[in-house]
């Protein structure tokens, strides 16, 4: 199993309840999956500015003056607000690939969990209801989200392995379902350039669209090549910094339920998981059909 | 001291107005429970469910003739297993709803999600608005009736009862099917492995009619549906097909 939620707001005056109404999505798939969660927020910060999350096992030890050492590195001015294992570094966006690499450098057991100008990405081993208390998710305001509960089938049970996966700058992916060409894909994306820090399959998935975004295509064309390339059993929900997307595999086994209104687009693997939101009564909702992209953006 | 006059005992109260239960305060395990203490449709011969916000396994197991409206939308095997009850979701119904039903009537009011109607031995599933993938898998003598279209996969390996589709079909419909038979009003994306098109005897209009009429259709006639069913050449193995495996 695995459960997957997803809200893209075309509301803004909803944008300040983002992460409660997200978090309460979450939750209520607690049982599709207790292994662990993951949530990505987008909230575009200031103009010029971008973010980078970084994790930490030993977070107290690793962020102590990371920022200020960041910042001399980089040759800018680093601020960092610090959410338990989790870092979000705010740093000019022109210098996010220099930052990411001086962070590398400082803090080698330092994790990078994304990066862009919109994208906080907060996961860890445990319960939807823990992930969400731990890094205060209810507070925070945005434009869209994804989260995800995992139930692992495909590797091991860790911070790293849980989803959303980001793979390239404000992209995130998260994933009920298996890929069975993963590996050999792996070995292709190194081939071509991109970096792994797991085995999982999903991270594959991620990187494969980052790879197809990075040579060009946009979104919607890089769901459109995975129904080619991919095989196995997927549902999918990607973010981007301004869009928000949806595909199923052709046999389409995995759950997928979506609803729209004036306010807003969300997906849930399950009706359950949409029931409380606001004006849900009088939403269209329906379920997204098999090889079938769908994608909104702001 | 006890009497032996019927006429003295005292009268079988019949309460007609519904046993409700509310899932926003009762949990569905007390519900459930509560249906399947029902020793027969006597004593409170209708039900209603308030709140199910997307629950699974609602009205899950029900065996007497009673009525049990569900005023919202369902997750997971709504009305699975049911015998003699009369179910309706006033709503959308999840995965599997009527799976493994045995007899008595579901109609679902808005769309049904994947697997409708699974492994179905008997009773009638109707399904208002549109049933997605695998619709009918597996059948096993249930009626199902969609007014809207179906998804891929339908009535995979199905192997009796009938499935009727006011509206169109998705791909391979009817793989591997055995003896069930397939009424499609609309076009057929592709049909499976085995399942062909068949010719409309008077005997077919005659079933369909009957399944319209207790699914409560009267704005088409059985004249414009096609029928699907068995070509029946993989019932035997065939010693041409020996390197296809």
């Amino acid at each position: 199993m695995c459960g997957i939620v997803g809200l893209f707001l075309k509301d803004k005056s909803l944008e300040p309840q983002l992460g409660a109404l997200l978090s309460e999505m979450l939750v209520t798939m607690t049982d599709r999956g207790p292994d662990s969660a993951g949530i990505a927020i987008y909230g575009a910060g200031a103009k010029g500015q971008g973010k980078i999350t970084v994790q930490s096992a030993a977070a107290e030890e690793d962020f102590k003056g990371l920022d200020a050492e960041l910042g001399r590195k980089i040759g800018a001015k680093v601020s960092a607000t610090i959410k338990s294992t989790h870092a979000v570094l705010d740093v000019p966006a022109d210098k996010i690939g220099e930052a990411r690499a001086a962070i590398a450098e400082l803090r080698p057991n330092v994790r990078i969990m994304g990066a862009g100008e919109a994208i906080e990405i907060y996961k860890e081993v445990g319960l939807p209801i823990e992930v969400v208390q731990r890094f205060d998710v209810t507070k925070m305001s945005g434009s869209h989200g994804i989260g995800h509960t995992r139930m692992a089938t495909e590797s091991a049970v860790t911070t790293l392995g849980a989803h959303p996966f980001s793979t390239g700058p404000d992209q995130c992916l998260v994933h009920n379902g298996s890929l069975s060409n993963h590996n050999n894909l792996r070995r292709e994306l190194i081939r071509d350039g991109m970096r792994f820090e797991t085995e999982n399959d999903t991270e594959v998935a991620a990187a494969y669209l980052s790879s197809k975004i990075a040579h060009g295509q946009n979104l919607g064309e890089a769901l459109e090549s995975s129904l080619n390339d991919l095989d196995g059993f997927f549902t999918f929900v990607v973010g981007t910094k301004n869009g928000f997307g949806v595909v199923r595999d052709p046999i389409s086994c995995k759950p997928a339920v979506m609803a729209e209104t004036d306010q807003y687009v969300a997906f849930g693997s399950e009706y359950r998981a949409l029931a409380n939101l606001p004006g849900i009564e009088e939403a269209r909702v329906w379920e997204p059909e098999p090889s079938t992209v769908y994608f909104w953006e702001h | 001291m006890h009497s032996t006059n019927l006429a003295t005992a005292p009268l079988h109260e019949v309460n007609y107005a519904p046993k409700v239960f509310d899932l926003s305060k009762n949990t569905l395990r007390e519900f459930n429970q509560a249906l399947h203490e029902v020793k027969d449709a006597t004593g409170e011969p209708n039900w209603e469910v308030l709140n199910p916000k997307g629950s699974h396994a609602v009205a899950v197991g029900a065996e007497h003739p009673i009525s049990i409206d569900v005023q919202g939308s369902v997750g997971y095997y709504c009305g699975g297993m049911n015998q003699n009850a009369t179910i309706t979701v006033h709503g959308s119904a999840g995965p599997g709803v009527g799976e493994n039903m045995m007899s008595g009537t579901i109609v679902v009011k808005g769309d049904a999600s994947q697997y409708a109607g699974a492994t179905g031995r008997g009773g009638l599933l109707v399904i208002e608005g549109n049933a997605s993938s695998r619709c009918g898998i597996s059948m096993k003598g249930i009626n199902i009736v969609v007014r809207g279209n179906i998804g891929h996969m339908s009535a995979f390996m199905a192997q009796s009862g009938n499935l009727v589709v006011l509206g169109d079909a998705g791909d391979a419909l009817g793989d591997s099917i055995y003896e069930a038979r397939l009424f499609v009003r609309g076009s057929v994306k592709s049909l499976g492995a085995d399942c062909i098109k068949k010719e409309m005897r008077p005997e077919h209009i005659a079933i369909l009619k009957d399944l319209l009429d207790r699914a409560g259709i009267s704005d088409v006639k059985p004249e414009e549906f096609t029928r699907y069913g068995s070509a029946r050449t993989l019932y035997n193995f065939n010693i041409d097909n020996a390197d296809a495996y």
